[in-house]
């Protein structure tokens, strides 16, 4: 198993969030908010796409988040938070100032330098294309190291899409291929529906399959059927890399809720290459 | 070898005074509610001198003996995880303040503890612990902290209970070999009642200065020896652990996973008895002025469906995937997680089962082929 990036300084107490407080607020859809926060004091807490944080909402409780801004700025970070439980809720309802405790960063990232010199294909469905937002900032400040970049997002509705604006500036450049698809289109929806993993036929000239590392992240159907298009294509599986989610209360690797077979998703994970799940990835309810 | 000692056991009592003279306060075998639990001793007056027990699956009962044995006794529904990894636990408490929120972690001074009468297996267990909870990239602090304040007296096995023990087969046991400040074993024999004492650490070493003792004759020696033999060459239950994580991986969808479900009733007893079983939860509890409040570990149970609650719903929602979570997880994964068995062999989890799940019995069906006519993938 490999050593988390991020070595805890010696001493110190793993359990305690740092204070930061929301220093800006934008409203992604109905139920999604992408929060920046800043460090009170300028403290820095350095992260690599993919990573992700504690984040801490006082009297309320603690809940994993992916790092989705960009790493350059350590002392700013941007979380895109879906309201769906208790502490969900609460962050997304912060305002500008707001106090938040923030433990990180965790875990095993994206695989940036690994896929330098190699096409890059970014599968996001969902909220997944937060942790992808990050790697998709990072390569496009380094363009190039990689070849290819290629970026496939599927939301459930037009009204669904994350990061609009950065939507359209991808769209309008020259060395990057990006497809949106979405589930159920409403009558101003001038894109493709469909699934996401069907939209790697569309693009399959803009990845030579052996030199390609796949980045996915989205649901867990989602990404099965990802996997498949991509090992039909000849992806090897040690180059598909997915991000994984499970019930996290420690992130440390020592309260065991986000197990997956021999795996920690807080420290082995969450980000993978397939070639490590694969002996467990048609087991249902591991 | 150390030079071994004989402690006769009219001085017993001795031991614990001159360990509470050390500011220790010491923690060990004595009897409540119908078990030998592991409790504050005051004096040796508080241990179960003159009880037995007797264990099978599923079954405990407390029976009186016709002598006066300090430790002939197998372990009971405690383990030594109540007093390193306690639950609950508060982790730091929360005070909003007009700039913002101070965080403290609790500063109670700690007791230290003498652990009295550790078995060979739970030695292992708190070897097990201290991988999981402090050999890791990131340190527990609470563990490590209350793990490095012990003293250990180790007892080896003279008693064990043939229907749940299997710690010779684990390597567990019966004998301590490691971990220890003092190890005793009892020797009861007709007109003779001592404790042979191994000294493991210079700690131990003087403590045991400060009891009435003598050096060991060889038929001491070779008395305190025969005890641990005896005890390993009777001991019959056994699980074969040869190969067994991989044949877990392979059989993860055997039909013997569905049998189990059938009858567990999920309710956690064998984690909650487990030496080793580690996983915890928070919660936070905030006070009614909204001001304070504070983050409490409690030790977690994986047979709930909250344990794995995600994204709006559990991931593991049938019994069968929870029965086989814990049991690949201690006797399989554990080994890649950390280098070691999460099974220390002690048998707890058999007698506790309210429904007397065999957990080597389970382990044995599962890696033997299924039966004809069913389909494992």
């Amino acid at each position: 198993m490999r050593e988390p990036s991020s070595a805890p300084p010696p001493g110190a107490n793993p359990y305690i969030p740092v204070p930061f407080r929301v220093s800006g607020r934008r409203r992604e859809t109905a139920d999604t908010v992408t929060l920046r926060l800043r460090s009170p004091t300028g403290d820095s807490l350095p992260f690599k796409p993919g990573q992700f944080m504690m984040l801490y909402v006082f009297g309320v409780g603690e809940v994993p988040i992916s790092v989705s801004g960009r790493p350059r700025r350590a002392d700013i970070l941007e979380h895109t938070v879906r309201a769906v439980g208790p502490v969900t809720r609460r962050l997304a309802a912060l305002r500008r100032g707001d106090w938040v405790g923030v433990r990180g960063p965790f875990g095993q990232g994206w695989p940036l330098a690994l896929a330098e010199g190699f096409d890059v294909l970014l599968v996001a469905g969902g909220l997944g294309l937060a942790p992808l937002r990050s790697a998709l900032l990072q390569i496009l400040a380094q363009r190039d190291r990689y070849r290819r970049v290629t970026v496939l997002y599927g939301a459930r509705s037009p009204a669904d899409l994350l990061y609009r604006l950065d939507l359209t500036r991808w769209q309008q450049r020259p060395d990057l291929e990006l497809r949106v698809t979405v589930d159920r289109a409403d009558e101003r929806w001038r894109g493709q529906i469909g699934v996401v993993p069907a939209l790697i036929a569309q693009v399959e000239r803009q990845f030579e399959p052996t030199r390609t590392v796949a980045l996915v992240c989205g649901p867990e159907v989602m990404m099965r059927f990802t996997v498949r298009e991509l090992q039909k294509r000849g992806v090897p599986d040690d180059l598909i890399y997915l991000s994984l989610e499970r019930n996290m209360k420690c992130a440390l690797g020592l309260c065991g809720h986000c197990q997956f077979g021999p795996a920690f998703i807080c420290k082995d994970g969450p980000v993978m290459p397939f070639s490590r799940l694969a002996p467990f990835s048609e087991i249902r309810e591991l | 070898m150390s030079q071994l000692s004989v402690l006769d056991s009219r001085d017993l009592p001795e031991l614990l005074v001159a360990l509470q003279r050390y500011g220790y306060r010491v923690v060990g075998p004595t009897r409540r509610d119908g078990a030998i639990v592991y409790d504050e001793l005051v004096s040796a007056a508080d241990l179960p001198i003159g009880w037995t027990d007797e264990q099978e699956a599923g079954h405990y009962r407390l029976k009186r003996r016709e002598d006066d044995a300090v430790f002939a006794y197998a372990v009971g529904p405690h383990s030594w995880k109540r007093f390193l990894h306690p639950s609950p636990l508060i982790l730091w408490r929360a005070r909003r303040t007009a700039v913002g929120v101070s965080i403290e972690t609790p500063t109670e001074e700690l007791p230290r503890l003498a652990l009295f009468g550790v078995r060979s297996c739970d030695l292992h267990a708190i070897a097990v612990l201290d991988r999981v909870l402090r050999g890791g990239p990131f340190v527990d602090p609470y563990y490590a902290e209350r793990r490095s304040r012990v003293f250990v007296v180790a007892i080896n096995c003279g008693h064990f209970s043939p229907s749940t023990c299997f710690c010779v087969s684990m390597g567990t046991g019966p004998k301590a070999t490691f971990g220890f400040d003092l190890a005793l074993t009892e020797v009861l024999e007709p007109g003779r009642h001592a404790f042979v004492v191994e000294v493991g650490t210079e700690e131990g070493a003087e403590v045991l200065r400060q009891v009435p003792h003598r050096t060991a004759e060889p038929w001491e020696r070779a008395a305190a020896e025969h005890v641990v033999k005896r005890t390993a060459a009777r001991m019959g239950r056994r699980l074969e652990t040869a190969g067994l994580k991989e044949a877990l991986y392979a059989n993860l969808e055997h039909p013997r996973w569905d049998d189990v479900a059938q009858r567990c009733l999920t309710c956690g007893n064998c984690t909650m008895v487990c030496p080793t079983c580690f996983c915890f939860t928070v919660e936070d509890r905030t006070d009614l002025t909204g001001t304070v409040t504070e983050r409490v570990r409690r030790l977690d149970v994986c047979f709930t469906t909250e344990f794995t609650y995600t994204a709006g719903k559990p991931l593991r929602q049938s019994a069968r995937s929870r029965y086989r979570q814990w049991l690949t997880h201690k006797l399989g994964s554990w080994g890649d997680q950390f280098g070691v068995s999460g099974c220390v062999g002690c048998g707890r989890c058999i007698t506790w089962c309210p429904v007397g799940i065999d957990m080597t019995e389970e382990a044995a069906a599962i890696r033997s082929p299924s039966e004809p006519g069913e389909r494992t993938r």
